[in-house]
């Protein structure tokens, strides 16, 4: 266990950065871990507050029809209900959303898809809270459903369009490869479903503690929807169990809010797991064709794309998802001639926005495919092909043509992975290491190895123009320093590298991280699309420098310790005494390079970093029944600079798996715009036994603006994952599988 | 109906509906929050507690069933001044992320290293798989409960010393896909 201890008093070393003992490219510890193993880290889903409400949800049976009617009565008459509201009820614009206010906060006279909210209840408790939601009596219409993408595409129900145009749309290659694709719709699943408690503040507003992402972009919404001051509303970080993208959005929080309003009291909501299902948004699910055209010798000349995703029925995210499937359709590769169009429809299917690889993890299934496919036809090693096509520092990206500056290490990459040792054969019998496992339903002859590779590119931070920033302050304590950030902690370890960055840049052991609420500091931006380590991390980096400046100025020393300052090896000032003279704090707020709107045929500096990963998958499969047993999964992953080895390495295992699960048993499945397997009974996650064996390199070539060149690690795995799983499954059973998740059936044939 | 339960050593009486859970008994009656509910379905683990002496998800159980039984969730690990083995061991080897699978999976883990003592990765793998966790990919998991194995001093595996080791497994995987057919 890495304990922060303070250093020798005696003698200060000059550079900060290598004498502390818990600061960068260490393993340190989670600081919330030990509550975390106690059972004493408070999730939402803990907290309680007097006098408080429990709130219930009234959903649509429909995925889309007419409120005919709706009567509260029964509702209102049971003992222990508080309050019931409907969105006649909601003052304010009453709507919210990511990046369309699109979606009424309840049920607007029309139902879009199945589990809309329609009515909220508070009660005294949450069984009445329960029954009341059950007893409000809806009359409905139903309305045709739209649930297939094409017909909406058809008919233009679609959030965005986006074209990509460059090169030469005439140039053709002597090989041509065509096909056609499909990603169903994967769940993050994060463990711990949607929670939220609201405290009125007895002066018309009201503290919120939710499951979130990005407490400032919800505070935005909040404060809108309801038609209150910004001042009125200050949305807290909380203990989150997971997120994964399904917290980006709101869901609860604005119905907790107000309940908690009209009540005059707190009000608590929690989501079971099958309300979890319909409560937040998906992957989008993927159709996808592609085109690739290429020379004998393997050289790509031209690749062309329609890729359709289905955003169901409120946009949430959906414009920037179908921005980065476009975007990065070609993958890693250098190609002079492209056309790609991208497709965010809108359907009444369950709405669609952010899962971990955003985009790009449909978009990867379809060109890796390809890569595979076109090796295959020019009898070249898939990864020899790749690698000679690969985009690297310097190319114009093969979509949008801007420049890349960023460090590009994709040819390292694929040669770190390639020499990585493959596993050996085993003739095993144990069950534990056949496919189908303990069912013992197979026996090792029944049993095919298959090899599989991809590899990926993504975009780090947000892209296309929009101001990305995050802000952080650092303050010097009598005992050390805090770092104060909205950022929000879902488990990835943020908690653990701010304070790293911090003591690196502060020369400190005594760095503790504070989570503020909107009224307390400025946005971090969203925990998501890898950008809080590089963001929130550099505005932590800026910050912690100024301070350290500072208290040297103060009284004129050339060093710091967690003892004190000090001048020429001797120590003039105890921090004690420091702080005694005054607060020394900075905050920073670090923008990260800019990025612009594509022009009309999306060319133009869209992003502002990227990171490269490429997976090799080895998997068992017995033909006959279908049954599927990922052996091992090798990688290596751009990553700039490593800010703490473990937390990487976490990372990635945890990514993989879930890229993993997309490539063979995570899929909700629709039917007319309803989930059909909302529960872990019947929605499958990888369990132990599922978990491959997993290899990882990391490759340090710093990237143009991370803290000390590090790169987001978060999203990277769980892309190329997915599609060298598949390749793995072709080469062992032989069969083309243009879907994932692969399925047994899809593998015996019937 | 009235329930005595002794939970972390203390006894308890409460009015209970019959219906009531096991674990929303140990969350909302005795305010004990660190058992998380994950599913509801008794698919995830995160509910995991001891029940006179077992590991059992306290969400399959009546808080009823438990009149008179001896109760143990994660705030009965370890001393205020200690970390139990497990417990050190998830934090140590990066066992956990967002940590809401972490305490069933300590509690899990707790039973089946006292039942099995050392173990390897299959058996670690077998022994906890009906705890889910979406955050790590398990590996870290399965080093934690190895490291904990190891530091509680139980005697060494069974397995590891039984050259039929192999066979035993066999046999347990086969009762287990025989009651899974029963189900
Ligand atoms: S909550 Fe009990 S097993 Fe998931
Ligand atoms: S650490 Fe998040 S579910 Fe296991």
């Amino acid at each position: 266990m890495t304990v922060p201890t303070t250093p020798d008093t005696q003698t200060a070393p000059a550079s900060a950065e290598q004498r502390v003992n818990a600061g960068i490219g260490r393993s340190v510890l989670r600081p919330d871990g030990i509550p975390k193993v106690k059972g004493n880290f408070a999730y939402v889903s803990d907290l309680q507050a007097e006098g408080m409400l429990h709130g219930a949800t009234a959903r649509s049976p429909f995925a889309h029809a007419r409120l005919v009617s709706i009567d509260l009565t029964p509702a209102l008459a049971m003992n222990g209900v508080k309050a019931v509201i409907v969105q006649d009820d909601v003052p304010g614009t009453a709507m919210y959303g990511l990046e369309h206010r699109d979606q009424p906060v309840l049920c607007d006279g029309t139902a879009r898809y199945w589990g809309e909210p329609v009515a909220v209840v508070a009660a005294e408790d949450p069984e009445t809270a329960k029954h009341a939601a059950a007893a409000i009596v809806m009359e409905w219409e139903e309305l045709d459903t739209l649930d297939d993408p094409e017909e909406a595409d058809a008919i233009d129900s679609v959030f965005r369009r986006v074209k990509v145009r460059r090169g030469d749309q005439d140039a053709h290659g002597e090989v041509v490869i065509e096909g056609y694709y499909e990603v169903g719709t994967q769940d993050q699943a994060p463990l711990g479903p949607e929670a939220g408690l609201a405290l009125p503040d007895g002066e018309g507003g009201v503290d919120l503690y939710g499951t979130s992402q990005w407490v400032h972009a919800d505070h935005e919404q909040i404060v809108a929807a309801l038609g209150l001051q910004p001042d009125q509303i200050r949305c807290h970080p909380a203990g989150i169990g997971g997120a994964f993208g399904a917290r980006e959005d709101m869901n609860l929080h604005i119905h907790c809010c107000l309940l908690a309003l009209v009540t005059g009291r707190p009000v608590k909501m929690v989501y079971d797991r099958a309300e979890s299902f319909a409560g937040h948004v998906h992957r989008h699910p993927a159709r996808m064709w592609y085109r690739h055209e290429a020379n004998r010798d393997g050289t790509l000349v031209r690749v062309q794309a329609k890729l359709l995703l289905d955003g169901g029925a409120y946009m949430s995210t959906t414009g920037a998802v179908i921005g980065n499937a476009t975007y990065f359709a070609v993958g890693p590769y250098k190609v002079d001639s492209v056309a790609i169009d991208g497709v965010g429809a809108k359907t009444n299917n369950p709405p669609c926005g952010a899962m971990r690889g955003f985009g790009a993890v449909q978009s990867c299934f379809g060109h890796e495919t390809q890569m595979d496919r076109l090796a295959a036809e020019l009898a070249m090693d898939p990864m020899v092909l790749r690698r000679l096509n690969a985009l690297q520092q310097g190319d114009p990206m093969s979509t949008t043509g801007q420049i890349i500056t960023d460090s590009l290490p994709t040819v390292d990459v694929m040669d770190a992975l390639v020499a990585m040792p493959l596993p050996d054969d085993t003739d095993s019998d144990n069950p534990l290491h056949l496919p189908g496992g303990t069912g013992l339903t197979t026996s090792r002859s029944h049993v095919r190895r298959g090899v599989g590779y991809g590899v990926s590119i993504k975009n780090i931070a947000f892209s296309e123009g929009f101001d990305d920033y995050a802000e952080a302050r650092v303050v010097l304590t009598s005992v050390g320093a805090e770092v104060h950030t909205a950022a929000i902690e879902v488990g990835q370890g943020l908690v653990t590298v701010c304070a790293q960055i911090a003591r690196s840049a502060l020369g400190l052991e005594h760095v503790a991280v504070v989570f503020d609420d909107t009224s307390s500091i400025g946005s971090a931006g969203s925990t998501s699309a890898s950008r809080q380590t590089q963001l929130t991390g550099n505005a932590v980096l800026e910050a912690a420098r100024r301070v350290r400046e500072m208290a040297l100025e103060r009284i004129g020393g050339d060093d710091l310790t967690d003892a004190g300052v000090w001048r020429n090896g001797e120590l003039i000032m105890s921090l004690d005494a420091l702080y005694d003279a005054g607060p020394i704090e900075f905050t920073a707020r670090y923008r990260h390079p800019a990025t612009f709107e594509a022009d009309e045929n999306g060319q133009g500096t869209l992003h502002a970093g990227f990171a490269i990963a490429a997976h090799r998958a080895v998997v068992e499969v017995d033909p006959e029944l279908g049954l599927i047993r990922v052996v091992r999964i090798d990688t290596a992953q751009d990553v700039g600079r490593v800010l703490n080895p473990q937390s990487v390495i976490g990372q990635i295992e945890g990514g993989i798996l879930q890229g993993v699960g997309l490539a063979y048993m995570e899929e909700l499945v629709i039917q007319k715009g309803k989930i059909l397997n909302a529960s872990f009974t019947d929605y499958l996650l990888p369990t132990f036994l599922d978990a491959p064996d997993v290899e990882a390199i990391l490759i340090e070539e710093p990237g143009e603006w991370g803290p000390f060149g590090a790169k987001g690690v978060g999203e990277p795995p769980t892309i190329s994952s997915t599609p060298a799983v598949a390749a793995a499954i072709r080469d062992a059973v032989g069969k083309p599988l243009n879907r994932v998740p692969i399925l047994p059936e899809h593998i015996v044939g019937v | 109906m009235d329930i005595n339960v002794r939970v972390n050593g203390k006894t308890y009486t409460r009015d209970v509906e019959p219906r009531l859970l096991l674990v929303d008994f140990i969350r909302d009656h005795l305010a004990m929050t660190g058992t998380n509910i994950g599913c509801d379905t008794t698919q995830c683990g995160a509910c995991t507690i001891h029940l006179d002496g077992k590991a059992v998800k306290s969400c399959t159980v009546l808080a009823v069933q438990a009149d008179g039984s001896e109760v143990t969730t994660i705030e009965g690990i370890g001393k205020p001044s200690a970390l139990h083995p497990m417990q050190a061991a998830f934090q140590d080897n990066h066992g956990l992320q967002c940590g809401y699978c972490t305490p069933g999976m300590i509690m899990a883990a707790i039973k089946l290293v006292e039942e099995r003592g050392e173990m390897n990765d299959d058996e670690v793998r077998h022994g906890l798989e009906g705890n889910l966790c979406r955050c790590t990919g398990y590996e870290n998991i399965v080093k934690s409960v190895q490291a904990a194995a190891n530091d509680m001093g139980v005697a060494h595996s069974p397995f590891e010393a039984d050259p039929a080791a192999h066979h035993e497994t066999l046999r347990e995987a086969e009762a287990r896909a025989a009651a899974r057919s029963h189900e």
